[in-house]
């Protein structure tokens, strides 16, 4: 899967688990803001993509990201 | 006015028939020794320091809590304690990291010794010794703790940075502090290399690096393949600074290092470990941060003292700590109030659903369990009779140790009544870690505590309710801000620590918490109102998330123009605003204390990364906002 798809996933993803996300989300997206979620819940996302993609992805590699783009470049990096 | 008579340090405890076991002065090890330490700290007998003349006979490992009375008046430093712990410790469990529910370290206390000396060898190779400030920025884990007590070795000053932190504000601090040396994980590493490192920083120890080194910058790896003996210790008093400390606070601004003294430590790791010992075979489950006071000492100094163990995760979500209780048999945790609502949830999930039989049945042994522990707690009994409780967070949970933010009462009142005891306490970094906690006899969650003893707490400028500033006086009191003379003689009044926090003492001596004394909103009235007190009342709603803010300070008019109170709420995800509830408590609430305004927000309030709020964060996205967003309540 190549990272637009990976991003694209991710959206959907967000969407579905979130109750408060927003009907349109875009890659360039504050994921905390738009999900208005706390680092808690940030880490129960990760926790899903990897039941999903199947990969490892450390609590650490939240702290650099804020965007759903740059989170699916971590997770495409990992793949 | 004074506290309720703390009895002084050293006494005994309430039990009689106790063996009071003083530690011998720290050996300084020649080469041979050094040599041997692994050999030699294996081969000691179990216990606590060679057992005085007519002491009893070997403590079982199991059954009651062992009664033990530490005595650290003959140490004058933490490398000394360090060194006399590993070698009461010796083969028993020191250490487990946990990936994912997977053991991928353990150590014993002499391997803990053994691999900080190594690390101590590598340090002063590399030219580190007595006063030198060696930063420290990693995640939990062994590697923490064995740099720690390396630099006590050296007679260094620790200086514990926050793996939170931006990245900016982490190198800013090293700065402030002086650090030649700084000791990192991997990721810490990575975002900090990409910066302008630091003026004054010599190298960098780096474990589990994600990519190759060059620079200032060697693999752990590389300092630990040192070879010869290790250094010798470094002789230190207890009036020498151990470590500076970066309180979080909640306001940004300069940075504020807490000097905390060799002597603030052994002070508080000694009333600590007399208060709450740990068994030899128990378990202590190292989730908040340990660059924290409160984790330093209860995740490390007391278990070790206790020649207990210590669990490390390196991955901190729900579903792994969980999983995490069970697998390392874990008996005492400490827990902010986000996660102990976590384990209320857990719980509940657990319960909630129980057939209608089963659920009667449930209800009945926890009456039975809450009339039998309405005391004190009787661990063993309450896991008897309420068995698939414990189960659900590991089976073995007997203490958890509650603080930092405002502890919910409910939550901590629902937890204890199941027969997990929640130990709710009251700390800052300025005072070590722990001013006061709870002893449980019997439990209340309405208090921090009486102060724990040695310590006395007074309050300062008390208002016609007996509440004003909480003041503290005792061993644990830090010797000042680093190079900020005026913030020190703010915060220190002739050996007194003015908190900021607001209080009272009830009759029985305990301290009850108010709020912050820079939040208390003075109304039209001339009425002093605490926007944490009018929260509390609050407690329990189902919102995500809830803070009561004074208007003046988000439209940052005049004191007096705008002295209403703001209700700012986040919604739980997915779920309509409770509107009729918070209406119906708020007009509960005395005219004064009462909302004038409900604000609605959708993202996570801003909150400092030991998740204090940042009010004033909060107060300019209201701001921004502006007035149309609130609506009448």
């Amino acid at each position: 899967m190549d990272e637009a798809a990976l991003t694209t996933r991710l959206l959907e993803l967000s969407r579905q688990r979130f109750a408060g996300a927003p009907a349109e989300l875009s890659p360039d997206d504050d994921l905390f803001q738009s999900l208005g979620i706390d680092s808690v819940q940030a880490l129960e996302l990760l926790s899903e993509l990897e039941r999903t993609f199947g990969v490892e992805l450390p609590d650490y590699e939240l702290a650099e990201v804020r965007s759903f783009a740059e989170l699916a470049r971590k997770l495409h990096e990992r793949l | 006015m004074s506290a309720s008579e703390p009895a002084p340090a050293g006494s005994p405890p309430p039990r009689g028939g106790v063996e009071t076991t003083a530690l011998p002065p720290a050996e300084v090890p020649s080469a041979a020794d050094a040599a041997n330490e692994t050999l030699d700290a294996a081969a000691r007998p179990g216990g606590w320091g060679a057992e005085p003349p007519g002491a009893r006979a070997p403590r079982p490992r199991r059954g009651p809590i062992p009664e033990r009375w530490f005595d650290l008046s003959d140490h004058s430093s933490l490398g000394s304690l360090l060194e006399e712990t590993a070698r009461r410790g010796g083969r028993r469990p020191a250490l487990t990291l946990s990936d994912r529910g997977r053991a991928v370290r353990r150590l014993d206390h002499a391997g803990f010794r053994a691999e900080a000396l190594a690390v101590a060898r590598g340090l002063a190779a590399r030219g580190v010794g007595p006063g030198d400030r060696v930063a420290l920025l990693s995640a939990n884990g062994p590697e923490w703790l064995a740099g720690a007590a390396a630099v006590f070795h050296l007679g260094g000053v620790l200086v514990p940075l926050d793996p939170k932190l931006e990245a900016q504000e982490q190198a800013r601090l090293v700065e402030h502090a002086g650090a030649a040396t700084l000791l990192c994980d991997g990721p810490a590493w990575r975002r900090l290399e990409r910066l302008r490192l630091p003026s004054g920083l010599e190298r960098v120890v780096v474990h589990d690096p994600l990519g190759p080194l060059d620079g200032i910058a060697l693999p752990r790896a590389e300092l630990l393949a040192g070879k010869g003996p290790p250094p010798p210790l470094a002789p230190r008093d207890r009036g020498d600074v151990a470590s500076i400390v970066y309180s979080s606070g909640t306001t940004g601004g300069a940075p504020k290092g807490c000097l905390l003294t060799h002597g603030n430590y052994l002070s508080q790791a000694e009333v600590l470990g007399n208060l709450y010992p740990l068994r030899e075979d128990e378990v202590y489950l190292s989730v908040l941060p340990t660059h924290h006071a409160l984790d330093f000492m209860c995740g490390f100094l007391v278990p070790f003292l206790c020649s207990a163990q210590v669990v490390h995760l390196r991955t901190l979500r729900p579903e792994f700590l969980l999983g995490a209780l069970r697998d390392h048999r874990v008996t005492h945790m400490a827990a902010v109030s986000a996660l102990l609502r976590a384990l209320e949830r857990r719980l509940r999930e657990r319960l909630d659903g129980l057939p209608p039989l089963a659920d009667a049945g449930l209800r009945g042994l926890v009456r039975l369990n809450r009339a039998l522990t309405r005391r004190r707690p009787r661990e063993a009994l309450s896991r008897a009779l309420l068995r698939p409780v414990h189960d659900a967070l590991g089976g073995r949970l007997r203490r958890i140790f509650a603080g930092g933010a405002f502890v919910p009462p409910a939550t901590a009142r629902y937890l204890y009544e199941l027969g997990f005891p929640v130990a709710i306490g009251y700390g800052l970094t300025e005072a070590c870690a722990v001013v006061s906690v709870n002893d449980l006899a019997p439990f209340r969650d309405d208090t921090v505590g009486p102060p724990v003893p040695g310590t006395e707490v007074r309050i300062a400028g008390r208002d016609a309710h007996g509440r004003g500033e909480v003041w503290v006086r005792g061993p644990q009191v830090f010797a000042g801000y680093l190079d900020d003379p005026e913030a020190t003689a703010a915060a220190l009044d002739d050996g007194w620590l003015r908190t900021g926090d607001l209080g009272e003492l009830d009759a029985t001596g305990h301290l009850r918490l108010v709020g912050r004394l820079k939040n208390v909103v003075v109304t039209a009235g001339g009425k002093n109102v605490s926007p944490e007190s009018v929260e509390a009342r609050f407690h329990g709603i189902g919102v995500e998330e809830l803070c009561v803010l004074a208007a003046h300070r988000v439209w940052e008019s005049a004191p007096g123009d705008d002295e209403a109170l703001l209700l700012c709420v986040r919604p739980r995800p997915g779920e309509e605003l409770p509107r009729e509830e918070l209406a119906r408590r708020n007009r509960r609430l005395p005219a004064h204390q009462r909302a004038a305004g409900l604000v609605t927000l959708s993202a996570a309030f801003p909150r400092t990364t030991s998740l204090k709020l940042r009010r004033d964060l909060l107060a300019a996205r209201v701001r921004a906002l502006g007035r149309g967003a609130v609506e009448p309540l």
